[in-house]
């Protein structure tokens, strides 16, 4: 099966039914079709040839949603990048996967143009709602997508890939400064999608409320999955305005809302009395986990949903659920897995340890990625022989306790990637940016708890002599280079940096001084 | 004197854009330039109550009162209105010219 037909035999099965809610549009699953099938066209008319990769982008829209399908029916592997991103990362990862079209919105054009001035391999850069305010010289062409695809035929073309072929890459960052594009095949994906949609009970009458980003691997399975079991997404772009989103989940009878960890903590601070949601069947946590209290306050709010407490990664999408009816029980854990996955931990020396030990997570299935494009050595560290003849497994990189009857609890990283919101943040790539600034002798980014946000990511800085710098231009220095949720919320100006015996900076000795301060304040 | 629009724009240019550009409109939407998430809006609801003093109920929050400069001036005008007459007399005074 391809990733395509979880949309194409929707349409065939109930093409009238409401697929997609987007702000004022309610786009059929025959209408979302017809669309994708027409840019599907006008993509391989302009030359897109199998396997090339498609970078998508734009924030969650009906555009979106279309490019992703019709870069799939065309024979194509996308790639979604946060329309967050700014422009040295965009072209860098334009560059770095050799994409041949961009698909964007004409409000992040400006941004594109760096890369379309850069990269050789891109062949044109499609722009929704063109309006020719940003011209470049040189480099790829803009084409406004209503002309490419005006007069395209609403059938399918032919299809070109069979499972094993590439359907996306999905870039993630690393320890190092750059992200890594993670391989995803048609396999891949409708293995992660079939376990999932299993084991949350999903069917045709559900209706998904996605405030996620399409970027994220977890906002975007939820448009996929929607489609698969021939459900509504209702699509939003942000949890900014929280008492709207609750009209919403009230309004579109939402069955199915996932959230991170800061969406919950700002749920709870919400007046929910005026609120009544009898629709709503589940909760979906992950990316970072759900503290204690507030899933027995969720329990209090919501008695009659179903609350998933998750965990995965985005080398092999998601790993394991923690079944609702344990939900009472186990609080700190997140499952044993999930449907057609084998998960166990092992030791140092990568001998599989009994129930009850502590040791990193590895991951079995065909749902584990192909590997890093173009990355062998990083993809050797992260997928190792298994247990069985050839295949491979992945190696999380993530630490784990089991208990006596082998529930899952997350202890820590093996490596220093910070979560905040929910997202991954490497802490060398915000050194990189800061060491980039010429006031900046030193730096170094640590995660600091934070009530709302898991994390809060803290910036200590040592200047050059002679410079002066404030707190609003190093902030406004980063966010022009890194997305938002990579800028530090806090920038501690210091004469010296600690340092270990090694000469490196010891970031423990900076954890323990914010952690003094902290205790001296309260 | 209150200048509730530069002061709301200042706030705005400080927090988050860290003061790299102004080049916004008292009009344009924040939604659409994306600029303020989920925990932006928890900052902006707290310096307004503490600012000026306003209470903000659950149902203020939609972007009708907050998505712009010029919307969100507005709504803390017609907050201090109903909270606070005499000073929001004042303000209304030093901000439209005789």
């Amino acid at each position: 099966m391809q990733v395509e037909e979880f949309l194409e035999k929707s349409a065939e099965r109930t093409p009238d039914k409401i697929a997609l809610i987007c702000g004022e549009q309610r786009l059929s699953y025959a209408e979302i079709d017809a669309r994708c099938n027409q840019l599907a066209h006008a993509l391989v008319g302009m030359g897109l040839e199998r396997w090339d990769r498609v970078v998508i982008y734009g924030r969650n829209s009906v555009e979106t949603v279309v490019a992703i399908f019709a870069v799939l029916k065309a024979g194509g592997v996308f790639v979604l990048v946060n329309p967050t991103t700014k422009q040295d990362k965009l072209t860098y990862i334009v560059c770095n996967c050799r994409a041949t079209f961009l698909i964007t919105a004409d409000k992040l054009a400006t941004v594109v143009m760096s890369a379309a001035e850069t990269c050789p391999s891109l062949r044109s850069v499609v722009v929704a709602g063109l309006t020719g305010q940003s011209s470049q010289s040189a480099g790829a062409p803009c084409v406004a997508l209503e002309d490419a695809i005006h007069h395209q035929p609403s059938e399918r073309c032919a299809r070109r890939n069979i499972d094993v072929d590439l359907a996306a890459l999905i870039y993630t960052s690393g320890s190092t400064g750059h992200p890594k594009g993670v391989m995803m095949t048609h396999l891949n994906v409708v293995s992660a999608a079939t376990s999932i949609t299993t084991y949350l009970d999903n069917r045709a009458e559900d209706v998904i409320l996605n405030v996620l980003p399409l970027s994220f691997d977890y906002g975007l399975y939820q448009l996929l999955m929607a489609f698969k079991i021939g459900g509504t997404l209702v699509l939003e772009n942000s949890f900014a305005y929280p008492y709207v989103i609750l009209e919403t989940l009230s309004q579109e009878r939402v069955t199915g809302f996932p959230i991170v960890p800061t969406i919950c903590s700002i749920l709870l601070q919400l007046k929910l009395e005026n609120y009544s949601f009898p629709h709503l069947r589940y909760i979906t946590n992950t990316a970072a986990a759900l503290p204690v209290a507030h899933i027995h306050k969720l329990r209090e709010l919501f008695p009659k949903v179903r609350i998933y407490s998750m965990y995965g990664l985005t080398e092999c999408k998601r790993v394991s659920y923690l079944p609702p009816e344990q939900i009472d029980s186990r609080p700190g854990s997140v499952g044993r897995g999930m449907p057609n996955e084998e998960v166990y931990l092992v030791d140092n020396d990568g001998q599989q340890l009994p129930a009850g030990s502590t040791g990193e997570l590895v991951v079995r299935g065909s749902n584990v990625m192909k590997g890093y494009w173009e990355l062998p050595e990083e993809t050797d560290r992260a997928l190792r022989p298994g247990p069985f003849g050839n295949e491979k497994v992945l190696y999380s990189g993530d630490l784990f306790c089991t208990d006596a009857e082998g529930y899952l609890y997350f202890v820590g990283r093996k490596d220093d990637i910070i979560k905040t919101r929910g997202e991954k943040v490497s802490p060398r790539e915000v050194e990189d940016v800061l060491h980039s600034h010429p006031c900046i002798a030193e730096a170094a980014v640590v995660g600091i708890p934070h009530d709302v946000l898991g994390n809060a990511i803290f910036a200590f800085v040592k200047l050059k002599s002679g410079a002066t710098l404030d707190e609003y231009e190093l902030k406004g220095f980063c966010a022009d280079r890194l997305e938002d949720f990579m800028i530090p919320t806090t920038v501690r100006f210091r004469d010296s940096l600690p340092k270990s015996a090694n000469g490196k900076i010891a970031k423990r000795d900076l954890i323990a001084d914010e952690a003094a301060a902290l205790a001296g304040v309260a | 004197m209150r200048h509730i629009e530069s002061e709301l724009r200042r706030f705005v240019v400080d927090n988050f854009l860290y003061r790299r550009q102004s080049h916004f409109s008292d009009d344009d939407s924040f939604l659409s330039m994306g600029i303020i998430d989920s925990t932006g809006m928890l900052e902006l609801v707290s310096f307004l109550e503490k600012h000026y003093g306003i209470h903000i109920d659950d149902t203020d929050l939609i972007p009708q009162n907050l998505d712009s400069v010029t919307q969100m001036a507005q709504f803390v005008r017609r907050k201090l209105l109903i909270e606070e007459p005499a000073a929001a007399i004042s303000s209304n005074a030093t901000a439209y010219p005789a």
